[in-house]
């Protein structure tokens, strides 16, 4: 059966997988008690020592899991959200998506709703995603005219920064304003499988949701009016987007706060391999988020500093120059069309 | 067998784009739609791919297509729009097999009949030694084919195109009017809109005529682009040119005696 999955493709997405499985040992191993390989591998089986064994399998673990999970939907959340928009620039973070999940969540602790470990947390993330990305697409239109989604991205983002300010504004003590900020960077740190409960489901629909609309994506490759005359229905593919990425952003925040651009950078680090075809790039895409944000994650426990560095904000630091090379490149590709 | 459209009207707003626009295309015929700017071709070709919403009916073998679903459409009809837009850097064949999608469970896995249609459409449109070029860097010309390729490779008995030989140089004009008429002659029912009323009246076995929204000729292209209408419509006049095989219609001037569009309040 002819496939069009190609060597090269196929190469990457092996090398992905197994840079997936060395980062996950090293995450393993990275902490406060440094382990070699073997003790983190005997240990998740219940071998060895007991207190190795419990502080693999009950604090690092989940952090691991959780770290490839949010990796992996943030990742397939930008390239769902760039092929429906046709647009290289889109993903979650550069629209806000993200700060509406955080102020959703902000929203439901600060009213009383939701301790940090209940499911009315991600549901508050989730609907505020939902809502946003709505409010995205309805304002920016049928259309995938790059100036009006930044901007609609920008203001929708803005907005949910001053929501999420606003609580801050509000908390009712220091440390309660402290913890939401904290929680704001981005962080794995402490979690436990709790939060892997909490948040899993929500990304499983999300998975589900967004990879069932990928052959769509490339039918829109062409256009709306080609899409729609293949036969592919615009309203369900942009239904399954919406809510895909909501859920999976929402339920991202709602367990580890802000982890911005894993979305947007992903998808371009695989394309130079696995081609453009927007249905060929979610899953190496999604195994490139797992290994970015592991990286980051590994590497935030072993940077050097008076406290531990939060993840979100590495991630930030990587995305916001990689966000402006890709501006970059957009605007001399527009210059050579003006001038061709 | 035939696609019949009775009635059609597609209103925005207050305008009305199309009012009662009937006409029918029979597999084996290559009819040309032409009109002035504005008279509403493409909305009759968008309307009657199933893309604006109209009232009247368009049949296929007597069934009405607004009670198919999307696919059984797809499968039915190709459409090419104007501009031959690509989002990304695709591989021609990869835009091709765009063409598959209603037919196929998944573009990701396509079955050997696929890839079979796909190299029939890429060989049909002559656009094989392009297949594995990206097609954001194709020249008009290319692209113009591939884009028609991956229409062909739907394999649906009715193929709409809108300017498909628009903004092509002389070379690529021919080729690709005389791969329509090829196209026909295999036995689709082919609907082209376009400007050029030399290559309609030479290559078409037919010709619609809009203006304003409404049908004001169809039939055999020299008989009915006649003088009188060539001014009403177009405001021009035009000289024939006859070969051995062919006549052909090539506008020549303005016509005077035709409301002078450049001179409205």
């Amino acid at each position: 059966m002819p496939r069009r999955i190609t060597p090269r493709a196929f190469g990457l997405t092996v090398a992905l997988a197994l840079l997936v499985g060395v980062l996950c040992v090293v995450s393993l191993q990275i902490g406060s008690v440094p382990l070699d390989s073997r003790t983190v591998l005997g240990a998740l089986v219940g071998q060895g020592d007991p207190v190795d064994v419990i502080i693999v399998r009950e604090l690092r673990l989940p952090r691991t899991i959780l770290a490839a999970l949010i990796g992996a939907t943030l990742a397939l959340s930008g390239a769902a959200l760039q092929g429906l928009l046709r647009n290289p620039l889109a993903a979650p973070s550069v629209f806000g998506a993200p700060s509406a999940a955080a102020f959703g969540a902000v929203t439901a602790i600060a009213l009383g709703l939701a301790d940090t470990l209940s499911y009315a947390l991600p549901v508050a993330a989730i609907i505020a995603a939902l809502v946003s990305v709505a409010a995205l697409f309805a304002l920016a239109g049928a259309s995938a005219n790059i100036l009006t989604l930044l901007l609609a991205g920008l203001a929708l983002s803005s907005l949910a920064s001053a929501g999420v300010s606003l609580a801050l504004n509000l908390a009712p003590n220091f440390y309660a304003a402290l913890e939401i900020a904290f929680w704001l960077l981005g962080s794995l740190e402490d979690r436990s499988f709790q939060h892997v409960a909490m948040a899993a489901p929500f990304m499983a629909v999300s998975w589900l949701l967004l990879l069932a609309a990928r052959s769509g994506l490339t039918a829109l490759t062409l256009g709306e009016d080609v899409a729609r005359t293949s036969g592919v229905r615009l309203g369900v593919l942009r239904g399954l987007t919406l809510v895909g990425v909501a859920s999976g952003v929402g339920a991202s925040v709602a367990v580890a706060g802000v982890i911005g651009f894993i979305g947007l950078v992903t998808p371009h680090l695989v394309r130079p391999l696995v081609g453009h075809d927007p249905a060929r790039v979610h899953v190496p895409a999604m195994l490139a988020g797992t290994a970015l944000l592991l990286a980051a994650d590994i590497a935030s426990r072993i940077i050097p500093a008076t406290s531990e560095i939060k993840v979100g904000v590495l991630t930030s630091l990587i995305g916001v120059p990689f966000f402006i090379w890709l501006v970059l490149r957009q605007r001399s590709r527009d210059l050579m069309q003006v001038v061709g | 067998m035939a696609l019949v459209a009775e009635n059609i009207g597609v209103r925005f707003g207050s305008r009305r784009l199309l009012e009662s626009v009937s006409l029918k295309l029979a597999p084996g015929e290559l009819v040309f739609l032409l009109g002035p700017n504005g008279a509403g071709k493409t909305t009759l070709l968008r309307t009657l791919a199933g893309l604006v919403p109209a009232s009247g009916r368009v049949l296929w073998n007597d069934g009405d297509l607004a009670r198919m679903n999307a696919r059984e459409r797809a499968r039915l009809m190709a459409y090419v729009p104007q501009g031959h837009v690509a989002h990304w850097p695709i591989t021609a064949r990869e835009v091709v097999a765009i063409g598959r999608f209603p037919h196929a469970s998944s573009l990701t896995r396509l079955s050997p009949t696929d890839a079979a249609a796909i190299d029939r459409a890429l060989a049909a449109a002559d656009a094989q030694h392009l297949a594995d070029r990206v097609v954001t860097e194709l020249s008009g010309g290319e692209r113009a084919r591939v884009m028609l390729a991956r229409a062909l490779a739907v394999e649906a008995p009715v193929l709409l195109a809108d300017e498909p030989i628009a903004a092509l140089d002389p070379e690529h004009q021919i080729g690709m009017a005389q791969l329509m008429r090829q196209l026909a002659h295999d036995g689709r029912a082919v609907l082209a809109v376009v400007h050029d009323l030399t290559l309609a009246s030479r290559f078409g076995d037919r010709v619609i005529v809009l203006n304003g929204g409404r049908v004001v000729a169809d039939g055999e292209p020299i008989r009915t682009l006649t003088p009188d209408l060539l001014r009403q419509v177009f405001g021009i006049n035009a000289e024939i040119l006859k070969t051995e095989s062919a006549t052909a219609l090539i506008p020549w001037t303005l016509s005077s005696r035709a409301p002078n569009r450049f001179e409205q309040p």
